[in-house]
């Protein structure tokens, strides 16, 4: 169980002069929850579009189950993991229905209609995503059902690896108490790889297994909300930590 | 999950229905005439010319031909090439414009030199008709008196008249320049339709205009015919140019006119064109009065000339943007790409679309395998419309949200089906604005198909200019307008069923938002 599903190995990631990252190096353990956490333009997003290739390193190399990701194998690979982002991610022409279905009715080996329609009930359900929605357009659905929908989508194939980037941060703070409620139970129930990028760390703490914060393209340490909090790498760990108060500290 | 098959059917349908309406046009377009001979004869645009047109055409129908008359081609080199061509078979000119426009003589030509230098080019001459049109100077009879002008060389005395004259006139060989140094004149005149130039002189715009001699305009708007007093102007003895490899027996029909149309005659016939805006009925007034045949031919319906040009411009329209619209969405989802290429591909139907559409449509006529015909308007046309399909399909991939894009991508379908599947459907109401822009610019530009004898709604328009009648300009201009008002109908009901409904939500839900 403790093997590591994901690694990137020497990654450094230029845009023109800007690096986006430094030189880094990270194991993302199978069946486990991983945080990626910091400040705005730390560097989380680009690992996550760097797993699942919408961005190639300019050194390095990201393995999956210790196969380096390349042209070759990248359609397979996104085809076992879903990707959920801020802003839903769902396109405007199809229904929710056909969001969620799309690659399940593209895919050479095509379910039949029958169990299409039971993977959506099924769907449906872990999500609390209600039936009637379905039929309805990204413009009709809420900020919370649209993120359900993507989220259904994302498992929709039911890959081993969900890449969210920050999906609660559009939302407003009761949805999103309860839809981080969802999300933990959901990923505990369902055993896959999850790396989830936020910029809230009662979020990270409440949601994460391991947690990676992260300060200007760099990886500052990893390791659960104790470790952080009681063994901090170096000064901005215990800041970024206490930066974050909570009512009760008022 | 019904309603959805429902639309699926409804798609399905309109698809097959363009496929049946296609075909019937191709069919139109490549049908061969079945039984009779076909023969093409084409004339200049001016009334005369439309009117012997019209005779030769009779001429050879009733000697059994099917006429394919391609009526106001153009001045005299674009019809003189289509003759070369083969576009056309035979068409009426005047001996003074061979002389100096076709064969470019400086010196005067006999009637057999005439024939032997046209021979090496593959063509021969009839015998003269019988009248001399040539050019000749008109003013307002009562100008002409009030400032004693009565002879060409009267002009130099004047030099602040305000001079109106044909394109060609303006820069033929025995045109104005010539003549301006023959006769000493320090005018500088403005070039003008012919047509139009009737109506200036008449409104006292212009104060002296070309004309030609036979014009039934002169005697109209009672203009005074200034003498040429130097003898500048050639003869135009009326002919009909023919193409050598014409059927022997097509010749002998035409060459039945010879001697047998005076000045008297040419002028009634021009008078009659232009009072009755028919040119069938001035030909018919020919056969009444040389033949004593009765005329029993009866005129065609104004109805079915409509539903004949209607027709015509339909088929114009319709192939043109056919073809545009399959070469112009490739090309627009390359060009949605960053690069030089994509600068090129939007770049090109560009400066294209900046070539005035006259201008075109002559670059065009000389290309081989296009000359006079409709396959040359189809081919302008379909230059026409490539720019906003082009760009709008472009411009519709490129707006499409980076996030969407990356979701997109993210799914892991390969890179067609991510087009096909989303980013077309997500485009398709900027790639639909695009199609709908060029059409309704195609359906007025179709209008100039006329030209060069393609037909559609453009020739009442050109029959109109030259016989300077607004009635007939609008039997087709009318006509063009509704049509493309009803285009544009037709592609707001087609928005409901192409433009996937979530983009009208989307779209009804972000004209709400800023309204608020």
């Amino acid at each position: 169980m403790n093997e590591n599903k994901i690694t990137l190995r020497d990654i450094e990631m230029r845009f023109g002069d800007v690096v986006a990252l430094h030189s880094t190096n990270l194991q993302i353990a199978a069946g486990q929850t991983t945080v990626l956490i910091g400040p705005s333009g730390c560097g989380k997003s680009t690992i996550l579009r760097l797993i699942i290739g919408l961005l190639t390193p300019t050194s390095g190399a990201v393995e999956f189950e210790g196969v380096p990701v390349s042209q070759n194998n990248i359609l397979a690979l996104r085809r076992r993991m879903g990707y959920v982002i801020q802003e839903g991610g769902l396109f405007p022409h199809l229904t929710a229905a056909q969001n969620v279905t799309l690659m399940a009715r593209h895919l050479q080996s095509a379910l039949p209609e029958d169990e299409i329609q039971a993977k959506l009930d099924e769907l449906c359900e872990l999500t609390r995503f209600p039936q009637e929605g379905l039929a309805r357009y990204a413009v009709e659905l809420s900020g919370g059902q649209r993120q359900r929908v993507s989220l259904m989508r994302a498992l929709a194939l039911d890959p081993d690896v969900l890449l969210l980037d920050e999906p609660l941060g559009a939302l407003d703070p009761m949805v999103r108490a309860s839809l981080q409620t969802e999300l933990k139970e959901i990923f505990g129930r369902l055993g896959k790889t999850v790396v989830l990028v936020t910029h809230d760390m009662a979020e990270a703490g409440y949601i994460g297994d391991s947690i990676v914060l992260m300060r200007g393209g760099r990886i500052v340490q990893q390791g659960s909300l104790d470790d952080l909090r009681e063994r901090p790498a170096d000064d901005f760990v215990s800041e970024f930590i206490t930066a974050q108060r909570s009512l009760i500290q008022l | 999950m019904k309603k959805q098959e429902e639309v699926n059917s409804i798609r399905q349908n309109i698809s097959r229905c363009t496929f049946y309406a296609l075909s019937v046009l191709l069919l139109i377009y490549t049908l061969p005439s079945a039984d009779a001979q076909k023969i093409g004869v084409g004339s200049k645009r001016f009334t005369e010319s439309f009117v012997l047109g019209e005779i030769a055409k009779r001429l050879l129908e009733d000697a059994g031909y099917h006429v394919e008359f391609k009526q106001g081609m153009g001045g005299t080199i674009i019809v003189w090439e289509a003759l070369k061509n083969g576009d056309i078979a035979m068409y009426p000119d005047y001996t003074g414009t061979i002389q100096e426009t076709i064969l470019k003589s400086a010196t005067p030509l006999t009637s057999e030199q005439m024939q032997s230098a046209l021979a090496e080019h593959g063509i021969g001459m009839t015998g003269e008709l019988g009248f001399n049109n040539t050019y000749a100077f008109a003013m307002r009879r009562a100008h002409s008196d009030s400032l004693n002008i009565h002879k060409i060389s009267d002009l130099q005395d004047h030099p602040n008249l305000k001079v109106g004259v044909s394109h060609e006139f303006l820069k033929r060989k025995d045109g104005w320049e010539p003549l301006s140094r023959r006769y000493g004149l320090q005018i500088t005149p403005r070039g003008m339709e012919h047509a139009l130039a009737y109506v200036a002189l008449n409104n006292g715009e212009i104060d002296l205009m070309d004309a030609y001699s036979t014009d039934a305009k002169l005697a109209e708007y009672d203009l005074a015919v200034l003498e040429d007093d130097l003898h500048f102007f050639p003869k135009y003895n009326s002919v009909f140019l023919y193409r050598l490899d014409t059927d022997l027996a097509a010749i002998d029909a035409i060459r039945t006119v010879e001697g047998a149309i005076d000045e008297g005659l040419m002028t009634r016939l021009n008078a009659e064109a232009e009072r009755t805006n028919d040119f069938t009925a001035a030909a018919s007034l020919y056969f009444s009065e040389v033949e004593h045949r009765a005329v029993e031919v009866a005129p065609e319906s104004f109805v079915s000339k409509l539903a004949r040009w209607t027709a015509r411009h339909l088929m114009l329209v319709g192939i043109s943007m056919v073809i545009a619209i399959v070469v112009s969405i490739p090309l627009g989802i390359r060009a949605s790409r960053p690069g030089l290429l994509s600068q090129i591909i939007i770049g090109v139907p560009g400066v294209m679309q900046t070539v005035p559409s006259l201008a075109l449509l002559a670059l065009l006529v000389p290309v081989p395998m296009l000359g006079i015909s409709p396959t040359t308007a189809i081919v302008a046309l379909f230059l026409y419309s490539l720019l906003p399909i082009v760009r709008n399909t472009a411009t519709g991939l490129q707006n499409i949200p980076i996030p969407l894009r990356e979701s997109a991508a993210a799914l892991g379908l390969e890179s067609t089906a991510q087009l096909t599947k989303l980013y077309l459907p997500m485009a398709s109401r900027t790639i639909l604005a695009g199609i709908k822009t060029s059409v309704i610019i195609n359906v007025g530009t179709a209008t100039l198909a006329a030209l060069i004898g393609a037909g559609g709604l453009g020739e009442p328009i050109i029959s109109g200019l030259a016989l300077n009648n607004a009635e007939v300009i609008l039997q087709g201009a009318i006509p063009a307008a509704l049509l493309a008002i009803l285009v544009q109908v037709c592609f707001d009901a087609l928005d409901r069923l192409i433009i996937p409904r979530g983009l009208r939500l989307e779209e009804a839900s972000q004209q709400a938002g800023t309204g608020e």
